[in-house]
């Protein structure tokens, strides 16, 4: 591995990690790209290579959150637990509708979230809308 | 099943074609549910999300791991410096206000939503 490729995946990781503790997601957006373009993975090993490392995102993540008083563990389980079930629920929305449908409806979705938290981002400082660590 | 189960559930399954599909963890779509929905904190949301997320990943990276998809030396190259991420991430996101940590993820949404399309 160049010395390019290295700095570029540690750098990948770090990046990812900064996000998944800003925001919570758990880097795979970035992880698959950087296993790509700097460990030489082809796109499909780079999604299963990717998953293991949000693991690792998400456990460190989950513990430091639930030092700082910000994690419900139960609805986080149950979460988990239940998501298998969306797998199959995707593949079958996979066989009735094109690929494109499913990514414009996605991504219309996360408009909308975007816009319904932008709105949270500029609620006055003492809003009770945060009430719970505000 | 009470309503709030229900939420969860729809939150997960949700999450889980979403992760399924386009090979991610779900985050994106279980942290503004739980904040929109569950009415949340912006910091609790983050925080529980990673949990969720490992049951999520854990999975797919097992069942991927059975048809040896996985390198796990690589996932440690670009995992670890994650770990160091992820540490400086959630000690700044206890720095900064939660407006501020709404509008990170605001970014992000459109960003995911940007690159869905194209």
């Amino acid at each position: 591995m160049e010395v390019w490729d290295l700095a570029g995946v540690l750098a990948m990781g770090v990046a990812a990690g900064l996000a998944g503790g800003l925001i919570g997601v758990g880097g795979g957006v970035l992880f698959v790209p950087g296993l790509v373009l700097f460990a030489g993975l082809g796109q499909l090993d780079a999604q299963a290579t990717s998953l293991l490392a949000v693991v690792l995102v998400g456990v460190v993540g989950a513990w430091r959150q639930a030092g700082y008083g910000n994690l419900r563990l139960r609805d986080g389980i149950v979460i988990g637990l239940l998501s298998p079930l969306g797998v199959l629920v995707g593949t079958v929305a996979a066989n009735l509708v094109t690929e494109q449908l499913l990514r414009l409806s996605f991504a219309a979705v996360q408009l909308v979230f975007a816009y319904k938290v932008a709105k949270r981002a500029l609620r006055p400082a003492d809003s009770p809308s945060g009430r719970r660590n505000g | 099943m009470s309503s709030r189960l229900a939420r969860l559930a729809v939150i997960a399954t949700t999450a889980g074609a979403f992760s399924g599909l386009f090979g991610v963890g779900g985050g994106t779509i279980i942290v503004p549910l739980l904040i929109l929905w569950l009415d949340y904190g912006e910091r609790e949301a983050t925080g529980t999300a990673l949990a969720a997320i490992v049951g999520i990943a854990a999975l797919g990276a097992v069942a991927h791991g059975a048809y040896g998809n996985v390198h796990v030396g690589k996932a440690l190259l670009i995992g670890v410096p994650a770990v160091g991420g992820v540490l400086a991430g959630t000690a700044l996101q206890q720095r900064i206000p939660e407006r501020a940590v709404a509008a990170v993820c605001a970014v992000v949404l459109v960003i995911s939503a940007v690159a869905l399309v194209i």
